[in-house]
Parts: C-alpha cells; sequence; structure tokens
C-alpha cells in the first residue's frame, strides 16, 4: 500500500502542502514526459504564434502583458509539468520533465543518489525527475540538447514568463538579424 | 618558508601543459597510477587531529580529499581542513558541495583556498539535508555541480567571476567532479561524464564500487567515446566493516551499490573484517588492469587505518614512492 503521506522533508513540492504528497500526484507529469515527442512539436507552434504576436505585445507593453500571461503560463505549465516558474524554461532541454522539481535543483543532470528503482534519493515516491528526462528526450527531435550545459539560474527571474521573455529575446535577435541583412544589401 | 607557513615558491609558475601547481596533477599527467583518500573531518576545532588524521596516509596517497558536511553532517570545514593541511604540506583536494553556500559563498572560498595553497578542487551537488542529523536546515542548491564546475574554470581560465568583474590573480586549479557508474540511468551515465568534462572537469572520483561487471560496461562506454583521453578517472574502493554494515550503507546511504553476492561473501567468512578487506584489494587489483582507469580513490570511513594497508597489499602503487609533506599542494 501506498503511503498517504510521505516523510516530512524540506524539500516542498509544487504549489502543494506536504499532506498532498502521494504516488499519484506524478501521473500528469508523467505524461507528458511520455508524450514529449507530440508536446515538443506542440510548443514549436505555440512559439511561433506568440512569435508572430510580437507587434501585439509590443503595443500593448510586455510589463503590461506579463500578468495575465505569467497567470495562464503558470495554469498551463503547472498543470501538465509542476512548473514551478523559475522564468527560465528548460523544458525543451530537458525531456519536458521540469528539472525544478528536483529537491537538489539539479539542472544538468541526475545526481548519483538515484535509487536502483529508478526514484529520487530524497523523496522515495517519486520518480527521478532527470531518470523520466533522460526518457523523454529521448523521444523529441531536439532531444540532443539534453547534452547543453545549463548555466546557473537566475533566481531574480522567479515568477517572471518564460513565454514572453523568450519571445521579446527571438523577436530582438530576428530584427537585428534583418537589420544586418539591410546594411548588408546596401 | 615564511610566517605565513606557505612556501610562495610555489606560486610562482605552472608546468607547461599543467593548470595546477599540484602533486596530483603531475602524478596523473606523468601516467602514474593516482591513489587518493578520504579523511574523515573532526567535529572539533583541534587542529592537531587534523593533522593525525592526515599522518595516517603518510607514505600512501597522492592526495587527500578534505570532505564538506558529507551525508548532511557537521564537521569541521573542508576549507578549514584544506588551510590546516597545505601548511604541513600535504596536497588536499577540497570538496565543495552546492548544499550549504550559494554562488558569492563559493566563489570566495575557491580564491581562499587557492591563496591558501589548494591546487585541487572536487565539485559536487552534495546530499540533500534531509540524509543528515540536521533535515531542519534550509537547503540552498544554488549552483549544481554542472555549473559549480563552469563557474570555477571560468575563474581559473578566463579571470572572472560569475558577474564578468575581473579577478586580478586566478587561481591555479585542478578540477575534479563525482561519477556514480552504478546508480540509474544506466545508460546516461558516461553521457554526464562527457557533460562534466564539458563544464570543466579534468579528474573524477567515482562512488564506491564493488560490482565489476557493472563497472567494466560502462568503462567500455566510456572508453568508447574517449572520454579517458581527456579526463582521469580514479574509481572509488573501500573496505565494509562487516555483512551488517553492509547493509546498513545499502539501505541508508544515497547512491551506494552493493550486490547480494559480496555481502553473501562477507556474511559467510569467520573474520568479516578481513574478508571485506580482502574483497577491497581484488577489487582494486582489477580496477589497475581495466583499460582507461587513472587511479583509486580509497574511502574507509572509520577505518582509514586499513587505507596504507590495502594499498600496499594490492600493490598498486608498484612500489613507487609516495612524497609526504614536501612540497605545498
Amino acid at each position: 500500500m501506498k503511503n498517504k503521506t510521505a516523510p516530512l522533508t524540506s524539500y516542498v513540492p509544487a504549489g502543494a502542502s506536504h499532506v498532498r504528497r502521494t504516488g499519484s500526484r506524478y501521473t500528469l507529469r508523467r505524461w507528458s514526459v511520455r508524450h514529449a515527442g507530440l508536446l515538443e512539436k506542440v510548443y514549436n507552434i505555440f512559439a511561433e504564434v506568440f512569435l508572430k504576436l510580437h507587434w501585439l505585445w509590443n503595443l500593448i507593453g510586455y510589463s503590461r502583458v506579463e500578468r495575465p500571461i505569467v497567470f495562464a503560463e503558470k495554469a498551463v505549465k503547472g498543470f501538465m509539468f509542476d512548473c514551478r516558474m523559475c522564468g527560465q524554461c528548460t523544458l525543451s532541454e530537458t525531456g519536458m520533465s521540469c528539472p525544478m522539481n528536483c529537491p537538489k535543483g539539479l539542472r544538468n543532470g541526475p545526481c548519483g543518489g538515484v535509487r536502483a528503482d529508478g526514484n529520487c534519493e530524497i523523496e522515495p515516491d517519486m520518480p527521478c525527475v532527470w531518470v523520466e528526462a533522460w526518457k523523454g528526450s529521448r523521444l523529441m527531435q531536439a532531444g540532443g540538447n539534453i547534452h547543453i550545459v545549463q548555466g546557473p539560474v537566475d533566481f531574480s527571474l522567479r515568477g517572471t514568463s518564460a513565454w514572453l521573455s523568450v519571445t521579446a529575446r527571438t523577436a530582438a535577435e530576428r530584427d537585428a538579424a534583418r537589420q544586418a541583412a539591410k546594411e548588408q544589401e546596401q | 618558508m615564511n610566517n605565513s607557513g606557505l612556501d610562495f615558491k610555489d606560486f610562482e609558475e605552472t608546468r607547461p601543459g599543467h593548470t595546477s601547481r599540484g602533486r596530483l596533477e603531475r602524478i596523473l599527467r606523468r601516467g602514474e597510477f593516482a591513489v587518493t583518500a578520504e579523511l574523515s573531518p573532526p567535529d572539533s576545532a583541534d587542529p592537531n587531529e587534523v593533522f593525525e588524521r592526515g599522518a595516517i596516509f603518510d607514505g600512501w596517497v597522492d592526495g587527500i580529499n578534505a570532505t564538506d558536511g558529507s551525508g548532511a553532517n557537521c564537521h569541521m570545514s573542508s576549507v578549514g581542513i584544506c588551510a590546516l593541511l597545505t601548511r604541513r604540506g600535504y596536497a588536499p583536494i577540497m570538496q565543495i558541495s552546492c548544499r550549504d553556500r550559494n554562488r558569492i559563498a563559493i566563489q570566495g572560498d575557491v580564491l581562499g583556498a587557492a591563496a591558501m595553497g589548494v591546487s585541487n578542487i572536487l565539485c559536487l551537488t552534495g546530499d540533500g539535508v534531509e540524509s543528515g542529523d540536521q533535515p531542519g536546515a534550509k537547503p540552498v542548491f544554488d549552483l549544481d555541480c554542472m555549473s559549480l564546475l563552469e563557474t570555477i574554470r571560468v575563474m581559473r581560465d578566463e579571470g572572472k567571476f560569475l558577474s564578468g568583474r575581473k579577478i586580478t590573480y586566478r587561481p591555479h586549479l585542478f578540477l575534479g567532479a563525482a561519477i556514480n557508474p552504478f546508480a540509474p540511468p544506466y545508460d546516461f551515465r558516461p553521457l554526464r561524464l562527457a557533460k562534466k568534462i564539458e563544464a570543466g572537469a579534468q579528474f573524477v572520483q567515482s562512488q564506491y564500487c564493488f560490482d565489476i561487471p557493472m563497472l567494466k560496461k560502462y568503462m567500455s562506454q566510456v572508453t568508447d567515446m574517449g572520454l579517458h583521453e581527456k579526463c582521469f578517472i580514479l574509481i572509488g574502493v573501500g573496505p565494509l566493516a562487516s555483512a551488517k554494515a553492509a547493509r546498513w550503507i545499502r539501505t541508508n546511504v544515497p547512491g551506494i551499490h552493493i550486490p547480494d553476492a559480496v555481502i553473501a561473501r562477507i556474511e559467510g567468512a569467520r573474520d568479516q573484517r578481513l574478508e571485506s578487506k580482502k574483497i577491497c584489494i581484488e577489487i582494486m587489483q582489477q580496477i589497475k588492469e581495466m583499460p582507461g582507469i587513472s587511479g583509486v580513490h580509497v574511502m574507509a570511513y572509520r577505518q582509514e587505518e586499513l587505507v596504507s594497508e590495502v594499498v600496499h597489499e594490492s600493490g598498486v602503487l608498484q612500489g613507487r614512492t609516495v612524497a609526504v609533506g614536501t612540497k605545498a599542494g
């Protein structure tokens, strides 16, 4: 029988109290990893749409649109990935398994403490975030991105929208490239 | 020597192709089979306890690991132990764990340690606070072992802090990391080593090895990828105290894999301590013969006096004499 409550640890589950921590909570997270290939395609289309709307975000103002988008992003990603809103999403590099759910916050691969059954050393009921990530990344076209070394997390971005920051960055890069091309023509 | 206790001749230059002035790097690059050991840090403010614990290894090891709150238990800090050991000319490997300090503290410690003559740093993520004696502590984990490696590599090679601010005198360091070939996801482990090398690892020390076939499998993947040419691989070994202790370690210490056959063999012996020492020696000899491996890391928690015995009886040093406290680093 599965324990209703996991032993108390200092690890705080995504938006939940310690009491609510049971095995069944990982169902959706694991579904997302199993369908990482599909989600990758969906996200790529979604990111393109968001980029196309760059003029709209610019018109309203990125800072003004931040709050409603954060609300939506939190709801969607929280539901599907137990997202922690670190503000610098790496789901595309981590097989659609959110690394911020790792009690050690590892963003570059599993620690040496993974149990023989593939569960977390600290949360015995939770499948290791990185065992899942390795599974998910092999289902993705850009799964090789799991081998990119991720730098330190910028904790000042916590709670901000990664969707918007990615869009703004891509738009800026696109505009810069266009500008460069134009200058080269002249 | 001057009144700082450090030999400043060692601060002059590094050998060509070397990133540190340390003995460990020199021995590994020379192609010798290296031996490192773990010092168990005292729960005390007495420096003599550190010197006594270091002296046990005299003449047998090329580097001494100073653990940083291993198992999330509080002991004397690794910076403190290293500062003491370098004064006596030992070659400490300072472990840094990401559990207790943020990036500001860690970068400061790196400079301080290098100034004290530390040449080797081992970058670790660290055990969770839950496994230690103070489970109510706040886990920090600001960096992870990978970003820690990269941070220190940039400090050394580019002379910059994470913020980009300049460092006037760069720390000369030999950077290490940990590997555990004995935990899932097994097929990802060699790729993770590749990632650590990319981040800056020049040597790695592994978790305890009790399963030679599993290590062989891992090493064949590693040598196929050519990783052993980019990084020195030291495999962790150590004698178990008894079958009971082995069972306890297996269930209570995260990341240690002990096959049932090993425990059964110890249990069946008349002298369990002697039998586990024999097993340790056999494993060391097999590791010595395996391609791609540069040394062993002996961990004999609370039975440190066995380190010299297993190193001697296994013959892994092949008659090489190990320098004792002659040169800092």
